[in-house]
């Protein structure tokens, strides 16, 4: 399949313009010995055999719609969709358009992110939110970057959690290897329940930012209110990275005096799509807006005096700043934010909080159930939102794989990351749960511990 | 339009934040302004299970100040919206650096098969072979039309990719004990990004500025390989569209004082099939999927940013890779996995890159052209580029003029007028055409950077060269056309240095709501 609308006439023609006798004429700058290779890839499918080609690799995956019921989440969330979000995230004016480079013709990019823009800062309860980051885990890592930009490289620790969800913090790593920044906390053999009041010991005069999770990545909600506190006490600033969902129904880290506030946005509207692409949004206080990284919309009026939107504060950006920038970044995730912002709008300040009530019932029917089958309990009491540690009397990869035979797809093997969660596993309940799946959970997991 | 004469009601949601003029005018109101209270948008079933009571009150918020709208009013808002957009489905949009062809609607379909869409980044292997064979695959392509050992698909844009590329660039040297090389060779002309990317791992930058026929200067380039260099940062053909025709002396230089090569691939739409990055002796590089391989834009992105490398950088990817972890045989399918290599830099994001948005269309795209429509792909990309050229050459300056390859760069410019390349591109918008990319590179005066892409007709290049004909015409004799462009189009020339000043960065819902 071909989608180069030109003739063999009209490209005869073209080329005497041009002034060469043929297409290959056109390459005489790329060394002989090297042009034109063979290339050895498959020959071209028509539209018809690339559908069932793809069709065929899509049906042999068993998705959390039509094959299995999911328990699983640890960072990438099944919730419905409203049929709405697809439908604008299709329009051709939207995904077929670029960078609003020429706001006169790009207001609707625009305006669509300014509304992300003050739907995120209205759900963090944050002063500002960027045009977004590529996902949660590097929105996080751009914090620990802002953090120490702030500090001009004068405060060089960073104190993370091991609470946080363990890619976000490999991506901090990736992100700080080789600069002189050392992390503190970042330890999964660390007690992990430990109330994350005793973090406030590892942060002195030399941290420049303090990276906790809310809810944490085992599902726990804290009131961080105090560590705060005692964070901003030694000067140092504090970023929460939060499930979006959750702040429909938990005190927003805002109010509980964060100075940024991350996390992915997949949650709101956006498939699971095998990890990506999602969104990283990133909000914060006026007062770091010059040091943050990434696009930014601002309002303005057009020469008409008509209300318009731009992108502000370019000269903070790569493309200005070269070398000097604090980051590289130069797109940022503009469909998916587009996405979050539909979703928000459709859901609006009833039908998210309404969301999150559904994901906290559920999680907590279960949980109630599960505690109560004999050799399995929680592993946690804290207070939690649609995540719970629970603890198995096997090995989680011997249950999970029972669970599939069923067809569930179970939790998240903690002990992965955490050695003494070793036979733990996460699991995330969400509205797409019913009663009658949960239950069927719980009769499964209630055989597995009898047998 | 809704709305047209109201003016804003609004206020920034923050106390600092200064208030906006309350005599602009509105076109679309905000989803905010628009909402009123009682409105539902969806509603969500009853629960199912017993209740359970919430957690204590002082964990909880008290309020969440989010819009009330119904279904149709979201639809028309975001519909409003997509009208005051500019886009490659409704025409041609020559931005040059970014590669805006038409992006196949099959994609749009087959990134949304069920068993993409709804599959978990962490479900067992076992139940996601299809979406495990889809990026094996395509890492093969990948490393096949780019001439490279491995491939990582992880890295999120290219941007992202290219500080993947540097991480493992230092890593490599660092493996061999070699700790003196701290600085990065980049010419004048390159993307911003590049020595953003280098920057922000602390390493320095030389550049290195470009000679008379736009090739990287030899002369300074050989002054500036010594043994504390890293490597070099190339884009070839590089952004003024131009092949380095002294590319493999350039390679040997960098080889030649142990530093390595990096190719970025913001441009490998001018070489499918033309010649292998990895072949020239470039040591990584990254692909841009959604220019090259027809990922949608998305207004802005998300982008999708794999790289390659050579083998002696294999080991130094990020984790993880996807591999055949179990060979198959006659009864049974091959069993694919995840590795993670030997040395690697570590993770750069979250799960395994942008899988569904990216991945599934750049391998749709791959596999409906086949090698010999990957080489038509850059042959007709290339030809337009300089059909384009061909006929403006008189018309409009071009500094360093010879065959280009995917794009060229003219000077927006003319003696004695003082209409500048903004100008010339605000007036190409009301002959309804996307202007160039201007003001790049820097190493041109007023440039105007011109990529058709091969998915333009000759009738709609012919269109869009006597509209600049046109426009250099009323450049002399009524410039104010050109100063006050664009009049055709719903909005005007914006107030940038009041959106910078004022930094109104958020709206909120209406301060009287409450009381509604």
């Amino acid at each position: 399949m071909s989608y180069i609308p030109i003739s063999p006439k009209e490209r005869d023609a073209m080329l005497e313009t041009v002034g060469v006798k043929s297409l290959d004429d056109l390459f005489e700058a790329v060394p002989a010995r090297h042009r034109f290779p063979m290339l050895n890839l498959p020959p071209a499918l028509t539209e018809m055999e690339a559908m069932e080609e793809l069709s065929g690799l899509a049906q042999a995956n068993e998705n959390v719609r039509s094959d299995l019921v999911s328990f699983l989440g640890a960072g990438m969330y099944n919730h419905y969709i409203p049929s709405v979000v697809d439908h604008i995230l299709r329009r051709g004016e939207f995904y077929t358009a670029y960078t609003p480079y020429q706001p006169e013709i790009s207001q609707g990019t625009l305006q669509a992110i300014f509304e992300y823009q003050s739907l995120m800062a209205a759900l963090t309860g944050m002063e500002v939110c960027n045009a977004s980051h590529y996902d949660g885990a590097t929105a996080t890592a751009e914090a620990v970057n802002l953090a120490y930009a702030q500090f001009r490289g004068k405060r060089r620790k960073v104190v993370v959690s091991p609470a946080v969800h363990p890619q976000y913090r490999a991506v901090i790593r990736t992100y700080i290897q080789g600069t002189d920044m050392e992390l503190a906390g970042d330890n999964p053999n660390t007690d992990l329940d430990s109330q994350p009041d005793e973090l406030a010991t590892l942060i002195d005069e030399n941290t420049s930012l303090l990276v906790v999770q809310y809810p944490d990545f085992f599902g726990r909600v804290y009131d961080y209110a105090k560590l705060i506190e005692a964070a901003h006490a030694k000067g140092a600033l504090v970023c929460i990275v939060a499930n979006p969902t959750a702040l429909a129904l938990f005190k927003t880290p805002g109010s509980l005096g964060a100075d940024i506030v991350v996390g992915d946005g997949q949650p709101l509207g956006i498939p699971m799509w095998y990890g990506g692409p999602s969104v990283g949004f990133f909000t914060t206080r006026r007062s770091f807006v010059h040091k943050m990284a990434g696009r930014l919309v601002g309002e303005t009026v057009d020469n008409r005096g008509q209300r318009s939107y731009v992108l502000t504060l370019t000269a903070r950006e790569q493309h200005i700043k070269r070398e000097r920038a604090t980051s590289n970044i130069c797109t940022n995730q503009g469909l998916i934010a587009l996405g979050t912002a539909v979703y928000l709008s459709l859901l609006g300040k009833k039908g998210l909080r309404q969301v999150a009530e559904l994901c906290y019932q559920k999680a907590h029917y279960a949980a109630q159930q599960l505690s109560q089958i004999d050799g399995m309990g929680l592993c946690f009491s804290e207070p939690f939102f649609h995540e719970f540690a629970l603890c198995l009397n096997r090995p989680v990869a011997e249950v999970n794989a029972h669970l599939l035979d069923h067809g569930i797809l179970g939790g998240y093997d903690l002990g992965q990351d955490y050695p003494a969660l070793k036979d733990h596993m996460l699991i995330a309940v969400t509205e797409m749960n019913s009663k009658e799946d949960i239950d069927m959970l719980v009769n499964i997991l209630s055989e597995v511990s009898h047998g | 339009m809704v709305n047209a004469a109201s003016t804003a009601k609004h206020r920034p949601s923050t106390g600092s934040g200064p208030v906006p003029p309350l005599s602009a005018k509105i076109v679309e109101p905000t989803v905010f302004d628009l909402s009123s209270p009682g409105r539902i948008g969806v509603t969500m079933p009853d629960p199912d299970v017993p209740e359970t009571t919430l957690p204590p009150r002082e964990l909880l918020r008290s309020d969440l100040p989010l819009p009330e709208l119904a279904e149709v009013d979201v639809v028309r808002h975001y519909m409003h919206l997509s009208s005051f957009n500019y886009s490659v489905d409704s025409g041609f949009y020559p931005l040059g650096s970014c590669t805006m062809k038409y992006n196949p609607k099959i994609n749009e379909d087959t990134c949304r098969l069920p068993g993409f869409l709804h599959t978990h980044p962490l479900q067992p292997i076992e139940t996601v072979q299809g979406n495990l064979l889809l990026m094996y695959t395509l890492q093969e392509w990948l490393k096949e039309i780019g001439g490279y050992a491995a491939v990582t698909l992880q890295p999120a844009a290219g941007a992202h990719g290219e500080f993947t590329g540097v991480l493992m660039m230092r890593a490599y040297h660092k493996s061999r004990g070699d700790t003196k090389r701290v600085k990065m060779i980049i010419p004048d002309s390159a993307h911003g990004t590049n020595p953003a990317s280098v920057g922000m791992m602390g390493l320095q930058v030389v550049q290195v500025p470009s000679d008379e026929r736009g090739n990287v200067d030899l002369k300074a380039l050989e002054a500036a390989c010594d043994n504390t260099v890293v490597g070099m940062m190339l884009t070839n053909p590089n952004t003024l569209g131009l092949f380095d025709e002294n590319i493999e002396k350039v390679i040997e230089l960098v080889h030649g004082c142990g530093g390595l090569m990096y190719g970025d691939g913001a441009n490998l739409n001018a070489l499918l099939g033309i010649v292998r990055p990895g072949d020239l002796g470039f040591d990584v590089m990254h692909f841009n999927l959604h220019k090259t391989f027809s990922v949608p834009h998305g207004g802005g992105g998300p982008g999708v940013g794999p790289v390659g490398v050579a083998a002696r950088l294999a080991d130094f990817l990020p984790e993880p890779l996807v591999g055949m972890i179990e060979e198959g045989d006659d009864d049974t399918a091959p069993l694919y996995g995840f590795l993670k290599p030997a040395k690697s830099i570590g993770r750069m994001k979250a799960f395994h890159g942008h899988f569904g948005g990216g991945f599934v269309r750049a391998f749709t795209y791959i596999a409906m052209h086949g090698p010999d429509g990957l080489k038509d792909i850059s042959q007709y990309a290339v030809l337009n580029a300089n059909y384009l050229l061909a006929r403006l050459r008189d018309t409009y300056r071009v500094p360093f003029d010879r065959i280009c390859m995917h794009e060229f760069v003219a000077e927006g410019r003319f003696e004695g007028s003082d209409v500048r390349a903004l100008d010339i591109a605000k007036r190409l918008i009301d002959y309804n055409f996307h202007p160039p990319t201007n003001y790049f590179p820097l190493i041109v005066h007023e440039a105007l950077m011109i990529e058709p892409t091969e998915t333009e007709n000759k009738d709609t290049l012919d269109a869009f060269t006597d509209a600049l004909i046109k426009i250099a015409e009323e450049a002399k004799t009524q410039p104010d056309l050109l100063h006050n462009a664009p009049s055709t189009t719903r909005f005007g020339r914006m107030d940038e240095v009041k959106a910078a000043r004022e930094l109104v960065l958020c709206c909120g819902l209406p301060e009287d709501y409450s009381n509604q």
